[in-house]
């Protein structure tokens, strides 16, 4: 059962046809996601042919399967990970029973919130980017975009999969909703703040990808391990997906960086103004887009002590990433774990039950792994001979939920008045100048094979097609 | 049986490209992959090259293929350590290569395979079809002879298989091996280093062709091989443009030597059964491989050996410009079903491959749905687009979804396209 039915209406991999009630409510649905992509989705783009990744099953053989497309013609559907019939709860109070093949009714309206939740941010991230088409720096990005747009399109669908399919109609209500709030909308925001923040350009979008999408991978690999056979199934699929995103990010990056070290290198500079000059984007600049991407990220995963987030993982709801691989008593309840708290002026640690710490131990999972990649960028500049490196801020910088958002804390983690803050703020955070200036740079490139100055060509192509391949075609 | 080393390719990722972002050890299905916290790596006791984390992978990071000294092969331990890929390790004196643990090397992994591949031009693209050959076929030998180590052949015949009258010049070339091993099967090719220098004063870098010879040689128990090559005289828009391989080699006299690499190639292979079916599409030069497999099982045929069905779509302007179009109308009616497909004869409609795939719906679904049928499309760049097509709206028309079938096509390695 891995092959993807593209024949129905609604191509998917879960028999759809043969659930009538469900079939009209998600057929219902659909016209009302199209207009939305058309009113939300990628500016200006509709009519264009893109080099899309379309999954046709979803095992490794067929996941992966290359074609144009026009994005309002791409097959969104339902496609769920294959069943593994003996799958057992492996964490919380329910562990070695058999995983749940429905929502249980004392779980029914956590799960809802966690699956909204989720199916909030897929949206969000399209809306967020749907201009970035119009300044794209080559043929290649804009089609990374697109592919990074329809496939959160598609994480949409597996949500509203799981709401239409298991929540009733509260969840075919919670559905509608997800069509009608709107990213940095003032009357219906979306849920999460970071997904009301603007990706007004391409490495604030590269830095999304990286950070943002990351985070993605984090939830989802915790939502994988769910009891909630459906939901780990979905989550596991889309995980393939995500990678491309982090793909795109990282790799955006570290073009960024690749050409900004190229032209220091060229000047004997590292001067910021003179790099400016050279129409590439300067080093610190990137530092700050960092500092505010990671900060703003790390925000997603919740307080840093929540009493929900031990709910939702006793009750086998929400794992931690890598559960099956971890070799404690998967009940926690005797441990603990260390979170930051302000005591008289300084950061210290302090010990808290680690039902309680969830969200923060899925935060320092995250955090490991961004940091290497941020090392990887590292080793751009180290090749180019530059002295420059790139840093992740201290956790406490610039937080906004838990117990830190209180605080003033600088990059390097010493707590500040606020005139302090006040005063070095623009060393920290992109400042309106480096927004405006990052802006001046964005011309759409659409040549085959030519590319904005401010980043490097791709060391390889999509799906290994040429460079100067027609990623997308303008008709 | 010999105790000398023996060098193969161990299946590495590229630290500096990959993402770490765990889709590969997700979707291995044998646990051969594995990471710490700063690299992703493959288990070289462990891994049998089955691919299935290669087309997940969203970087290409996946896709290395590193020359190793067997007794060489790098630990887990050692990759966590890396920052980068190591150099490929020399091959001691006398080494002997091995390919692959499994049948089933990639295509993709071709690209990739070593320096001798970064220099050759004009690869051919397979991605449509599998990434692995037919289970019954013969084992190939690749990459015998690299960039370091190239062979000298001796050209011993160059003749033109199209009409003199027309504009298309297609020679088929036949090479002497000599002394030097070159075992070759059908569907494989090798590649060519045209004589002289570019604009640069670097020389050229070689091209590939498919081979038109079967496995016993053009001349049947000789050491020889022969190519199909058309003369480059314009490109796509029809600009003057000389072929820098292309006229070297239809220029070759008799004695010549000339300079070749590979054998490359170990998917686009034919069954190795009496009774299997071959579908053979191609246009142009992508007659090549399908002239190999046809004189194949002519000799089988001749002796009784073979009992399979042999259906041919050809398209070309005219029939004049067919290469190899007399001794193909030689052939029996009952060993051989031929399907011009004409696009430039006067007083009727253009015809291409797939209309004539079309035409013959009914007979080619019967070979589509017989397990024993294998396809194999040859040609320029961009025809697999309309074959596929065709294919699929003929699969469509018989009730059966052609996703599932193109899916299945493509594991039981009987799908295989070769375009460029």
């Amino acid at each position: 059962m891995s092959g993807i039915n593209y024949s129905e209406k609604i191509p998917n991999n879960v028999n759809l046809s043969s659930d009538r009630t469900l079939q009209r409510a998600l057929e219902h649905w659909q016209p009302n996601y199209l207009q939305w992509w058309q009113d939300m989705g990628p500016e200006a783009s509709q009519e264009l042919d893109v080099y899309l990744r379309t999954a046709v099953s979803v095992d490794p053989s067929g996941w992966a399967h290359f074609d144009y497309v026009k994005m309002p013609d791409y097959r969104w559907g339902i496609f769920l990970a294959p069943q593994d019939g003996d799958r057992k709860i492996h964490f919380g109070e329910h562990l070695g029973e058999a995983a749940w093949q429905d929502a249980p009714g004392e779980h029914r309206a956590n799960l809802r919130r966690i699956i909204v939740t989720q199916g909030d941010t897929e949206p969000a991230s399209v809306e967020q980017q749907r201009h970035l088409g119009l300044t794209a720096p080559s043929l290649y990005d804009l089609r990374n975009l697109f592919q990074v747009n329809v496939e959160e399109g598609r994480h949409l669908w597996a949500m509203v999969y799981l709401l239409h399919r298991y929540f009733g109609r509260d969840g075919r209500e919670e559905a509608d909703a997800l069509l009608q709030r709107h990213s940095g909308s003032e009357d219906s925001p979306r849920i999460l703040g970071a997904f009301n923040e603007k990706t007004p350009d391409w490495l604030a979008f590269y830095m999304f990808t990286y950070f943002t999408d990351r985070d993605g991978k984090f939830q989802l690999s915790a939502l994988s391990e769910s009891a909630f056979d459906p939901l780990a199934r979905t989550t596991k699929f889309m995980l393939t997906e995500e990678a491309h995103h982090m793909f795109v990010g990282e790799s955006g990056v570290s073009r960024v960086l690749q050409r900004t070290a190229q032209v220091m290198n060229e000047l004997k500079t590292t001067d910021p103004e003179a790099i400016r000059k050279a129409g590439v984007i300067d080093l610190p600049t990137i530092q700050r887009y960092l500092n505010f991407h990671y900060s703003v990220t790390i925000d997603l995963f919740g307080a840093d002590q929540s009493s929900n987030a031990a709910i939702f993982y006793s009750a086998g709801l929400k794992g931690r990433h890598e559960e099956g691989k971890r070799t404690d008593d998967h009940l926690l309840k005797n441990d603990t774990y260390p979170i930051l708290e302000v005591h008289n002026g300084e950061l210290r640690e302090i010990q808290v039950p680690m039902l309680n710490a969830l969200n923060e131990v899925l935060r320092d999972d995250y955090i490991r792994d961004s940091v290497a990649g941020v090392n990887r960028w590292n080793k751009v500049l180290e090749k180019a001979g530059i002295d420059f490196r790139l840093t992740v801020p201290h956790k406490a910088f610039n937080r906004r939920i838990g117990t830190l958002s209180g605080i003033r804390v600088s990059p390097d983690g010493t707590v500040l008045t606020e005139e302090q803050w006040n005063a070095n703020v623009d060393k920290w955070l992109p400042t309106e100048e480096d927004r405006a200036y990052v802006a001046s740079l964005m011309g759409r490139v659409v040549e085959p094979g030519k590319f904005a100055n401010w980043i490097a060509p791709p060391p390889m192509g999509i799906n290994r097609q040429p460079i100067d391949f027609e990623y997308v075609r303008f008709n | 049986m010999t105790t000398a080393t023996t060098v193969m390719k161990q299946h590495l990722i590229d630290p500096e490209i990959c993402i770490r972002c765990n889709t590969c050890e997700e979707t291995c299905p044998i646990d051969a992959i594995t990471h710490d916290s700063n690299n992703y790596v493959v288990d070289a006791s462990i891994c049998n090259d089955c691919m299935a984390c290669v087309p997940p992978c969203p970087t290409g990071a996946i896709d290395n293929w590193i020359q190793v000294v067997s007794d060489n092969a790098y630990s887990i331990e050692e990759q966590f350590t890396w920052d980068e890929l190591p150099e490929p390790q020399e091959a001691p004196e006398g080494a002997e290569v091995v390919e692959a643990k499994a049948p089933a090397a990639p295509t993709a992994s071709e690209a990739q395979e070593q320096e001798g591949d970064q220099d050759l031009e004009n690869k051919p693209f397979t991605a449509a079809g599998a990434s692995i050959p037919p289970w019954s076929a013969a084992h190939p030998y690749t990459n015998l002879y690299t960039h370091k180590n190239p062979v000298t052949a001796t050209v011993v015949g160059n003749y033109r298989v199209t009409d003199s009258d027309t504009d298309s010049d297609i020679h088929h070339i036949v090479l002497d091996m000599g002394d030097t091993p070159m075992p070759l099967l059908e569907g494989q090719s090798i590649a060519i280093f045209p004589a002289g220098e570019d604009e640069n004063g670097r020389s050229y870098h070689a091209r590939q062709y498919s081979i038109a010879s079967p496995r016993d040689g053009e001349r049947p128990g000789y050491n020889n091989l022969s190519i199909t090559v058309k003369r480059v005289v314009e490109d796509h828009d029809g600009k003057p443009v000389k072929g820098v391989c292309s006229n070297y080699l239809c220029d070759l006299q008799k004695n010549d030597s000339v300079k070749l690499i590979g054998p490359y190639g170990n998917s686009f292979l034919m069954p190795n059964l009496p009774d299997s079916n071959l579908v053979m599409i191609c246009t142009g030069t992508g007659a090549a491989p399908m002239r190999a497999m046809t004189e194949h099982c002519r000799r089988l045929n001749k002796e009784g050996k073979y009992r399979g069905k042999l259906m041919l779509f050809f398209g070309a302007r005219s029939e004049r410009e067919l290469p190899y179009f007399g001794p193909l109308m030689n052939l029996p009616k009952d060993f051989i079903d031929i399907n011009l497909a004409l696009s430039r004869q006067a007083d009727r409609p253009k015809k291409y491959v797939q209309d004539v795939i079309r035409e013959r719906a009914s007979d080619v679904l019967a070979l589509i749905n017989d397990s024993k049928t294998c396809i194999y499309v040859c040609g320029l760049k961009g025809m697999e687009e309309g074959v596929l097509a065709a294919l699929k709206d003929i699969v469509t028309e018989s009730g059966k979804k052609w996703e599932d079938v193109h899916a299945q096509l493509k594991t039981q390695g009987r799908l295989h396209f070769e375009t460029y």
